[in-house]
């Protein structure tokens, strides 16, 4: 139990879990702090709904120990735990109206009808739903069917909302937009927020703080910003947003700045705060570049820091922006460059010979 | 080609039209000579009478033998339905060694000839000294009647998605509550389906009742030993339109249930299984 925080309303200190000989998590410390919305991204199989899970009280971990609020959960059931979840599945009851969902496990405190019905309103309220009370659980659609699972777990007035991949099942549109809605939402009632999820553009979008994990284990916790601008390794930034990896070779210089030199693009000397804690120089293989940190440089007049020959590959029009794919001299595949399509900047054809600009700052360095 | 295909269609509706006959022609005589005012089970009919209704009813054997029946046929669809719920229930939720097996075994009395299960079960009662009564019956029909109970109850729990259990007990509801609250209004549509069918069963099943009764009769060996009388036949023709009668409106209730209740769930509708 090192470093209390007093904002931490949940921690968990070495949670393990075993399901027969298969380790689907190994030893997860972290904490999550009171009112914020922590994602836990990671590809299927990761262990992240299993972690979802025993917060929630569905499974038990096989070793370590869950804190919600500086009580330990061991042997807590889910119903006496002040978490509420958001299935995937939403699992609304088939056989209720929308009111008697939400209402449901109001039913089990002792209020009155006249209280658990006002409650069920201002709950409805709350996801854009009143006067939805009287439908019956078939007759809404998927989007509805979300709102009425979240404002079913909202009615309960947990500490923590769980919500295990809410979108997946809305179609892009929808998704993006409750994607918003989500988020304000959370902000404006200020209660914890845990997401599961494996789509990173979402984790991006909604969280305060995203743990990235893989195969069991936490690989970074991070904000957005710096879980995208700064991966820790090559797993964390392969999995968030495009990347275009390039060869190269850092090696330390004096004052504690390190060399790259990435024959694709030449060399430069990246500052002590650019370099991840614990980077083993020697092993340094490949650097990061995302598509919007290269420049196509179009007229006389634009400049950049550094600047390379290359010629363009092909091109992915997207109206907003145009993807290419540059062949840069020496490099073994071709980079992705992203260039949003502004006013007096037209298209370029495949074939074109360009200038590329790029800088310290384009290149992501991690272990 | 078009002539074929006209020809093999007259051919369709032919088979269509014999196979009805052939199915119903033998229930429809069953009312027209419970009404027919002759001894003599032929034609032409003689005139409508009643009195063949009136006859069952001042018979006292029938009475106990109606009662007998309702007796077992009321505590065996009572009691296989809930042993189908609860192995159905198990089949859906849970996995364990030998599954395959068990189930197997426990679905076997369905294709197993009726006679061999009552010659085996008297041998068996015969060995274990016990008495023959309307609960040996009751046993051989609970025998047979598990495998339809579980095969309508299983499509209904597997119909049940296992969140809204978790859903409910994360809301904070006892595991009981939760059956009370959600698994069991779900899975009543099935339970009632069940129900009817093994009541049906139970109440037109003659072998083993037949070898496993003692001295209390139930309604259709009672029928089987009035048919050595042909001056009672008629009123045995009485009795089997009202047990028709009774059986079409069972059926009828038992499926506008289903389909209501069906209905009420929306989307799990297809999942809870009818018998019609």
């Amino acid at each position: 139990m090192t470093g209390k925080d007093p904002r931490a309303i949940i921690r968990m200190q070495d949670v393990t879990k075993f399901f027969g000989s298969f380790q689907a998590l190994k030893g997860i410390t972290t904490t999550i702090n009171e009112g914020e919305f922590f994602s836990l991204l990671g590809p299927s199989g990761c262990g992240k709904t299993t972690l979802l899970r025993m917060i929630a009280g569905f499974d038990e971990p096989t070793d370590g120990a869950i804190y919600i609020g500086d009580e330990p959960m061991a042997g807590i059931p889910a119903n006496q735990r002040p978490t509420n979840m958001v299935f995937q599945s939403y699992a609304i009851f088939p056989h209720l109206n929308v009111a008697d969902n939400v209402g449901y496990g109001l039913k089990r405190k002792r209020m009155s009808r006249a209280e658990i019905a006002a409650e069920v309103e201002k709950s409805l309220a709350m996801v854009d739903l009143a006067g939805y009370g009287k439908r019956a659980a078939h007759e809404l659609s998927g989007g509805q069917r979300q709102r009425v699972a979240l404002a079913r777990a909202l009615v309960m007035r947990p500490k923590v909302v769980l919500l295990d991949e809410p979108l997946s099942a809305l179609d892009k549109k929808l998704r993006e937009q409750m994607q918003v809605e989500l988020r304000q939402l959370q902000q404006s009632i200020g209660i914890t927020f845990i997401l599961v999820t494996h789509d990173q553009e979402e984790a991006l979008i909604m969280s305060d703080r995203i743990a990235v994990m893989f195969e069991g284990q936490i690989e970074q916790v991070a904000t957005p910003e710096q879980l995208y601008r700064h991966p820790v390794s090559r797993r964390v930034a392969s999995f968030i947003g495009v990347m275009t990896l390039l060869d190269a070779r850092a090696t330390a210089q004096p004052g504690n700045t390190v060399r790259v030199d990435i024959p694709a693009l030449g060399t430069v000397d990246l500052p002590a705060a650019r370099v991840p804690e614990g980077i083993d120089l020697a092993k340094v293989e490949k650097i990061g570049v995302h598509p919007e940190m290269l420049t196509i440089l179009q007229d006389e007049h634009e400049t950049a820091e550094r600047v390379v020959e290359a010629e363009v590959a092909s091109r992915s029009y997207y109206g907003d922006m145009t993807y290419y794919s540059v062949l840069l001299p020496g490099a073994n595949a071709p980079a992705t460059i992203s260039m949003r399509n502004t006013f007096g900047r037209s298209v370029i054809d495949p074939g074109a010979k360009v200038k590329v600009g790029w800088g310290q700052d384009s290149i992501i360095l991690f272990k | 080609m078009k002539t074929g295909s006209a020809l093999s269609r007259n051919w369709l509706v032919f088979y269509a039209v014999a196979y009805m006959v052939f199915l119903y022609a033998p229930v429809v005589l069953l009312p027209l000579f419970a009404f027919n005012d002759a001894t003599i089970i032929a034609f032409p009919l003689s005139g409508a009478t009643t009195k063949w209704f009136t006859v069952l009813w001042e018979t006292e054997a029938l009475h106990s033998a109606v009662e007998n029946s309702l007796i077992v046929a009321l505590s065996t669809s009572a009691i296989s339905t809930l042993l189908g719920a609860t192995a159905a229930r198990a089949m859906a939720r849970y996995r364990f060694p030998g599954k395959r097996g068990i189930v197997g075994f426990i679905m076997l009395p369905l294709v197993l000839p009726e006679i061999i299960v009552a010659v085996s079960l008297l041998v068996l009662l015969m060995q274990l000294d016990m008495e023959l009564s309307l609960w040996t019956v009751v046993g051989g029909h609970v025998l047979i009647c598990v495998p339809f109970s579980i095969a309508i109850l299983s499509s209904a729990f597997q119909g049940l998605d296992s969140s809204l259990e978790e859903a409910s007990f994360d809301l904070g509801e006892t595991r009981w509550g939760t059956f009370r609250r959600i698994i069991f209004p779900l899975v009543l549509p099935g339970v009632i389906s069940s129900m009817l069918i093994t009541f049906t069963i139970s109440l037109d099943e003659f072998i083993i009742a037949f070898f496993l009764t003692g001295t209390d009769v139930t309604l259709p060996v009672y029928i089987w030993s009035q048919l050595r009388f042909p001056t009672k036949l008629p009123s045995v023709m009485a009795l089997g339109t009202i047990l028709l009668a009774l059986s079409v409106i069972l059926l009828i209730l038992g499926e506008w249930f289903r389909q209501r209740a069906a209905k009420r769930q929306g989307i799990e509708a297809s999942a809870t299984g009818g018998f019609m």
